[in-house]
């Protein structure tokens, strides 16, 4: 087990890559040895995942170029990759080195089968087809521990995510690879899944003695995947060294920071508010999908099933569960952007439900919400000042004249600048595209805003950031979140209480920190336990002295 | 995929209805078919014996009945001109149209595919320029003055080409080509639109990290993909061919196909003939359509395995 004194397997030198005019990673340097699993971390833009596609040279197909510095691979062939022609590139493509991506719903070609796409590798590399190529892509499937492995017939849709993952995993350990680049792998699943797939990872890595690069923005996957760790900002590299090192006494003051903003389980929940006035009262709520058209035969399914919740004055209330279990359907049916079929839903003591939606109208700015994905929940042909301002102009709680106005006071309380009311939402980054959304849902003064997975597309520090706005906003205006997220860290950090969703239903709520000490139903249970928890790690950090190997960059200016 | 069958032809059959309906009721209130149709030098015994015959004193419905009755046993009545049935005067026409249609669907497929996909391609480079300015370019000439001027130089310049007929496969050069013109401009720029989504799209880098070819990337992965847009913009073209393109150049060329029967039809006020050719050009878009959706669904396996 020291695979750190063997010669590296891949040895990337003073790497550039730019796009255009922009420097996305600038002089980065990292070995990666056979066997190992090496972190690269950093936010997005940090130039981790243009140098995971640097390495397969993937990236000038993406718009950039390898400027300068070179990618050796050892082994039985040794090359620059940097300088490979076409046609060696393409063979070691998919052989060598095999990558998988973030996003397993739309990383497999929707129109063939998954045993046409792993048996075109086959054919590719190994020069195998017909019967014997869907022996191997079956044992390729068996493999990655798909239950019924007979689905070489199947395609993509009809693949949950994370049998999408693993099938793209498969696809890419089907020759055997000697370098695994993942990409993100786990970022688009669940918690549960994830731990799955990392846990896969890990086993064929054991079989198989290949080196995996991998590439995340999440410390606690790192801490359970990883045996080194290379932290990148601004596309250099700031710090590199063993993973329980870089846990334990993170040397670099951007790898502290980072450290620091990532919620881990158990920091402490706010503490459980009493005797406050519900703003908020579900009864029973149930809202069914299908069954309406035309020629389908009415089969419905229900995406929420006899919900009943509250929700005080100045409180949040964390709704957590895995993706399908229902949490966004039961905000839209809460804010009645879908119908429920049963229920009440009384708001400030008016039950909204039944109400026409002329009716509905004046409720509706009493209830705000904040969607997922700030890029596409702003619409970019708008003026910041007029995105802000609209639901008071619509409700008619400001003037024409003084939306501006009202932009820039709006655009300080979330803490961006007053002139960027003129400015459209290109020209803001995720985290500030999320502060504007914040900053409209506030124009109408809500008593209640729903944030449905509002920090997850955000990376670590401006999560964190986001949260804490939240916070203050609930202290200076005593505003009620419903905040819905699968990641039960986060929930944690900003939750007064907590209700667990699974497959439509609640199963279990209370005051944050009893619910997490103390769970009583079997999915939380299990919920819990699937989250990485990088502390577990950083108790054993100093039982080995590996402080040779320890680099230290000095920030960026 | 049964299922997603059943369902396109009760589609299609309701739709038919619908037109029959139409149809029948658009031409009642065209006006008295006795004053259009005979005119003027007609005794009242004359007049009465034909209101009969018609049953024209009937009310509006007894007449829907008895024309649904008629349609479903294939009698669509006589021409005013030909003195035979409507059935058989349209059906001799449908084949040269068909024929011209088929020609330049062809065509335009052979040329737009190849063309959308280079100029998606390499669309950064002076080939996807060159390939989209021809595009706009056709898209930009009417068909009419494309077969006029073709007429011109290939017939009475350089006498290559004849110009009046359909007898010969030298007689379909100009008209399919004329036809084709501003079909090969639209495709082209849709294919090369739905080859750039696709070619954008997280599994063609998947396909790229395997180790694929380009040749095979663009094909396989992207063009099958693209496909799936392509086939319905295809269907929507030759559903509208079907429907009306073909009047102009049939006529510019006195090809014997159905357009052209519809235009005499319509000026000589022969409404048996117009009433059937509506509803036969109606039942030919239908078909189309139809057809359409079943291509639609093989290409994409998420519509023809979703409906069960």
């Amino acid at each position: 087990m020291t695979p750190l004194l063997s010669p590296p397997l891949l040895a990337v030198r003073d790497l550039h890559v730019t796009f255009g005019q922009t420097e996305a990673v600038r002089g980065l340097s990292f070995n990666l040895h056979h066997g190992e699993t090496l972190a690269l971390v950093g936010e997005s833009g940090s130039g981790k995942s243009a140098t995971a596609l640097s390495i397969l040279r993937l990236i000038e197909r993406e718009g950039g170029r390898i400027a300068h510095g070179s990618i050796q691979l050892a082994g039985k062939h040794p090359s620059d990759i940097t300088t490979l022609p076409a046609a060696a590139l393409r063979a070691l493509r998919g052989d060598r080195i095999a990558m998988i991506f973030q996003e397993p719903m739309t990383s497999l070609n929707p129109v063939m089968t998954i045993g046409a796409q792993l048996c075109e590798t086959l054919a590719l590399h190994r020069n195998l087809r017909g019967r014997p190529a869907r022996e191997a892509a079956r044992a390729a499937l068996e493999r990655v521990k798909i239950p019924e492995p007979d689905r070489l017939d199947q395609y993509p849709h009809e693949l949950s995510g994370g049998l999408r993952q693993r099938v793209m995993i498969a696809m890419a350990l089907i020759c055997e690879p000697e370098i695994l680049i993942a990409d993100e792998p786990t970022t688009a699943l669940d918690v549960t899944t994830q731990t799955e797939i990392l846990l896969l990872i890990a086993g064929l890595q054991e079989e198989t003695g290949m080196a995996v690069l991998f590439i995340t923005h999440d410390l606690g996957v790192v801490s359970e995947i990883a045996d080194r760790v290379v932290v990148m900002k601004d596309g250099t590299k700031v710090e590199e060294g063993r993973t329980a090192e870089i846990f334990s006494t993170p040397m670099a003051a951007y790898t502290q920071e980072l450290v620091a903003a990532t919620p881990r389980l158990g920091e402490g929940a706010p503490p459980p508010r009493t005797e406050v006035e519900p703003v908020l009262r579900v009864e029973g709520l149930t809202t069914v999908f299908g069954g309406a058209g035309l020629f389908s035969k009415g089969k419905t399914t229900a995406a929420v099933r006899n919900v009943s919740l509250t929700l005080g004055r100045g409180e949040t209330l964390g709704l957590v569960g895995e993706s399908g279990c229902g949490k966004s359907t039961l905000a839209r049916s809460i804010m009645r952007l879908v119908e429920p079929i049963a229920g009440q839903v009384e708001l400030l003591g008016c039950r909204i439900d039944g109400l026409s939606p002329n009716a509905l109208k004046p409720h509706r700015a009493k209830m705000q919400m904040v969607f997922q994905d700030p890029y596409a929940s702003l619409n970019p042909m708008m003026a910041i000042r007029n995105l802000v301002t609209e639901p008071a102009f619509l409700h008619g709680m400001v003037s024409r004249r003084h939306r501006r106005v009202m932009a820039a006071s709006l655009l300080e309380k979330v803490g961006l600048p007053a002139e960027a009311v003129d400015r459209f939402p290109h020209q803001f980054s995720g985290g500030q595209r999320q502060r504007i959304c914040i900053a409209r849902a506030l124009s109408v003064s809500p008593q209640i805003i729903v944030a449905d997975e509002a920090v997850s597309a955000l990376d670590v520090s401006n999560a964190r950031r986001v949260t804490d706005l939240m916070a203050r906003l609930q202290q200076q205006e005593g505003v009620a979140f419903l905040f819905i997220s699968h990641d039960i860290a986060v929930v944690e950090r900003v939750s007064h209480r907590i209700a667990v969703m699974y497959q439509g239903e609640i199963v279990e709520t209370g005051p944050t920190a009893e619910v997490l000490r103390n769970p009583q139903h079997a999915y939380t249970k299990r919920l819990l336990s699937a989250v990485p928890r990088f502390d577990r790690l950083s108790l054993s950090a100093q039982q080995t002295d590996h402080s040779e190997l320890r680099t230290v960059d000095s920030m960026p200016a | 995929m049964i299922p997603y069958l059943a369902r396109v032809l009760v589609k299609a059959v309701v739709t038919l209805f619908a037109i029959m309906t139409v149809t029948f009721i658009a031409t009642r209130f065209s006006g008295n078919p006795i004053d259009t149709f005979l005119g003027e030098g007609l005794t009242t015994e004359g007049r009465q014996a034909l209101i009969d015959y018609f049953q024209l004193d009937q009310s509006l419905w007894q007449q829907y009945l008895a024309f649904l009755r008629g349609a479903l046993s294939g009698e669509f009545g006589l021409s005013f001109v030909d003195r035979r049935p409507v059935t058989e005067v349209v059906a001799e026409r449908l084949w040269p149209s068909a024929q011209l249609l088929l020609a330049s669907i062809g065509l335009t497929i052979a040329i737009s595919l190849p063309l959308g996909v280079l100029a998606a391609v390499y669309r950064k480079s002076w080939i996807g320029s060159a390939v989209m300015v021809v595009a706009f370019a056709g898209y930009a000439v009417p068909a009419f003055v494309l077969a006029i001027g073709m007429i011109l130089i290939f017939s009475y310049w350089l006498d290559w080409l004849p110009v009046v007929g359909s007898s010969t496969a030298l007689h379909f050069i100009m008209p399919t080509i004329a036809m084709s013109g501003v079909l090969v401009a639209a495709l082209t720029r849709f294919t090369r639109n739905a080859m750039l989504d696709v070619l954008g799209q997280d599994f063609i880098r998947t396909a790229r990290a395997k180790g694929l070819g380009e040749m095979r990337v663009v094909l396989r992965h992207g063009l099958g993909n693209a496909a799936i847009t392509v086939i319905s913009v295809i269907g929507l073209q030759i559903a509208g061919l079907a429907a009306a393109g073909s009047v102009v150049i049939e006529s510019i060329f006195s090809w014997p196909g159905i357009g052209q029967l519809l235009v005499n039809a319509a000026i000589i006020r022969d409404y048996p003939v117009l009433q059937f050719g509506v509803i036969a050009v109606a039942f030919a878009v239908v078909a189309i359509n139809a057809l359409t959706d079943i291509a639609y669904a093989l290409a994409d396996p998420r519509i023809r395995l979703g409906q069960n």
